[in-house]
């Protein structure tokens, strides 16, 4: 019972607010400076490399 | 070598299996070691026959064959589903349909895990697989990882399927919804899961593109949260070695919270967070143009999986379980509606601009009416999920109409739009075979899915008004047998919509059928091409 009593305690105090605080910084680190550009790239990544592998070479960028 | 060590572990693996067999305590773990003992055989044969042949290189392409054979087994494992819900719909409306012959194995009993589990694992795993596969490698612009370990994860859920079909019929089940396969298949998912996993993210690891696309993110957290999901809730001791009875870890309201904190959330991970990854990747790609917000996609997955896992108590209200956990359980479905309503206009939205796709398009067509009943049966869901909705609509057709418009609105339309989708690519064909029969597959399933759904409401509110009728007195005003009764006409209803489903479902399978046998095939000069 002492186990239950601490993880429940734990469960709905320090860790809910926790996972509250990292919820809402991943959700702010999407609206970071800079990533309009970021989201913008991989949102159109998917029109690429639709046949075939990229090519092995480290130059990645092809449009 | 590595040949030589799998010819042993296969060669092993059939003489044990029919060890197994001859000292079965059970018919069904019989059939099913038998069934092992042929799998490992014919494995067995395949390697032998193919050992020491040269492997060419083939990081220069996309492994398409396993995703190929993945769109096959969707077809065909939707089509058994398909016609097991509709002989199990014509059973409940016709009950002399529970042949005396047939008494023990095709039964409602008995084939309502069997319609179950063909459309969730069967129709819907192998849709995720194939997809899986599909998407990681064209938004990681590398080839699978792991040689042919894709073909392991294919046929290993293969055989998972026929054992546990097989099973099903011949009663070897833990009597968990969702999760009945015995504990030796249970073993079987856990070795091919870890494989699936594996190879997909063996496939983000050596990806040429610098970021994951957000499909992957879904995928991905499908494949893990369904590992942990099956771990937890198949925790048993089997009685034997030598059969399929196994006892439970867990015992009473534990066990029961277990089960649906399984249930609740492979609907949510395993037929939602997965199917998000098919939409998030096929429905901009049919529609030519790059999901709606991008922004808006990442907050739909975190809010999904911060969310979800906390919502499975909400099938347990007015039991014994505590009340502070049926609350939560209650409370967390109700948020959960706007992430699922963000994600819904993210999908929705994607065709902004692209509106008059939907006139000329049946394919962008299914795909958007998918969307919509995603949207549909996650406001219905949370609804349902408040306890004194609830208290009237739990344990009547309600719930079932709900699920169906998920499954088949949503997973099922959003399947047949993404078979659609690969088809005539995978084969290399130009174009589908008939547009015009797309369009019949859309009504039909369109209809059927309306037919199902309003019966099910119908059928589902009457039968929750007439439990808690009670006269001037406080006695209850109607029997069990009288509900049943009133429930016919919607039955054969139901019935009715399913079969039209179905027809829709085969409709498909011969426009596929005739993409690749009747349409020339692409020209293509990339063939023999080298990777420069």
């Amino acid at each position: 019972m002492e186990t239950y009593s601490f993880l429940r305690h734990m469960a709905d105090s320090w860790f809910l607010l926790a996972m509250t605080l990292g919820f809402l910084g991943l959700c702010l680190w999407a609206f970071r400076p800079g990533s309009r550009a970021a989201h913008q790239e991989v949102a159109t990544s998917i029109f690429r490399n639709d046949d075939r592998p990229a090519s092995s070479d480290p130059a990645k960028k092809e449009g | 070598m590595w040949d030589y060590l799998k010819l042993i572990g296969l060669g092993l693996m059939a003489i044990l299996a029919a060890i197994a067999a001859n000292y079965a305590h059970d018919l069904a773990y019989q059939v099913n070691a038998v069934t092992v003992m042929l799998a490992a055989g014919i494995s067995f044969l395949f390697v032998l026959r193919t050992a020491g042949d040269p492997r060419p290189n083939l990081q220069h392409e996309y492994f398409d064959g396993v995703v190929r054979a993945g769109a096959i087994a969707t077809a065909f494992w939707g089509v058994v589903g398909f016609l097991v819900g509709v002989v199990i719909a014509t059973q409940l409306a016709f009950p002399q349909l529970n042949f005396e012959w047939a008494q023990g194995y095709l039964n409602f009993g008995r084939l309502r895990p069997l319609h179950t589990s063909a459309v969730i694992f069967a129709f819907g795993g192998n849709a995720l697989i194939m997809s899986s596969f599909y998407i990681v490698q064209r938004t990681s612009a590398a080839r699978l990882f792991g040689g042919s370990l894709g073909w392991f994860v294919f046929w290993g859920w293969q055989l998972v399927i026929v054992l546990a079909a097989t099973g099903y019929v011949l009663g070897a089940t833990q009597g968990k919804e969702y999760a009945e396969p015995v504990w030796y298949v249970d073993i079987l998912i856990t070795v091919v899961w870890v494989a699936f996993l594996v190879a997909f993210m063996g496939t983000l690891f050596k990806r040429k593109e610098p970021h994951i696309y957000v499909a992957n993110w879904f995928l991905l957290a499908m494949i893990l949260t369904v590992a942990m999901l099956h771990l937890v809730n198949n925790a048993a001791i089997p009685v034997s070695i030598f059969g399929s009875a196994q006892v439970q870890l867990y015992a009473g309201v534990q066990d029961a919270m277990v089960q649906w904190w399984y249930g609740h959330n492979a609907v949510g991970f395993f037929l939602t967070a997965g199917f998000l990854g098919m939409m998030y990747y096929f429905v901009p790609k049919q529609a030519e143009r790059p999901v709606y917000s991008y922004k808006l996609s990442i907050i739909h997955f975190w809010a999904l999986i911060f969310l979800y896992i906390w919502a499975g108590p909400h099938h347990l209200h007015y039991t014994a379980l505590p009340d502070w956990a049926s609350t939560l359980g209650m409370v967390f479905s109700v948020i959960l509606w706007m992430p699922s309503w963000g994600g819904m206009i993210n999908g929705l939205m994607t065709l902004s601009g692209a509106w008059d796709k939907l006139r000329t398009d049946p394919i962008i067509r299914m795909m958007v009416v998918s969307i919509g009943f995603y949207g549909m049966s996650t406001f219905e869901g949370p609804m349902m999920s408040i306890k004194a909705v609830n208290s009237l609509s739990h344990y009547t057709d309600w719930t079932i109409g709900h699920v169906h418009s998920g499954a088949l609105g949503w997973n099922g339309m959003i399947t047949f739009g993404v078979l659609y989708y690969l088809v005539p690519r995978l084969w290399n064909r130009e174009r589908l075979y008939s547009l015009k029969l797309v369009s019949w597959h859309f009504w039909l399933a369109t209809i059927g899915i309306v037919l199902y759904a309003s019966s099910m409401w119908v059928t589902g509110i009457m039968e929750g008004l007439m439990w808690r009728e009670v006269d001037a007195n406080g006695f209850l005003v109607n029997a069990f047998a009288d509900t049943v009764a009133a429930k016919f006409p919607m039955y054969v209803v139901r019935a009715l919509g399913g079969g039209l489903f179905l027809t829709g479902a085969l409709i498909m399978c011969y426009n596929l059928w005739m993409t690749v046998r009747a349409q020339p095939q692409r020209v293509t000069q990339h063939a023999a091409v080298p990777a420069e």
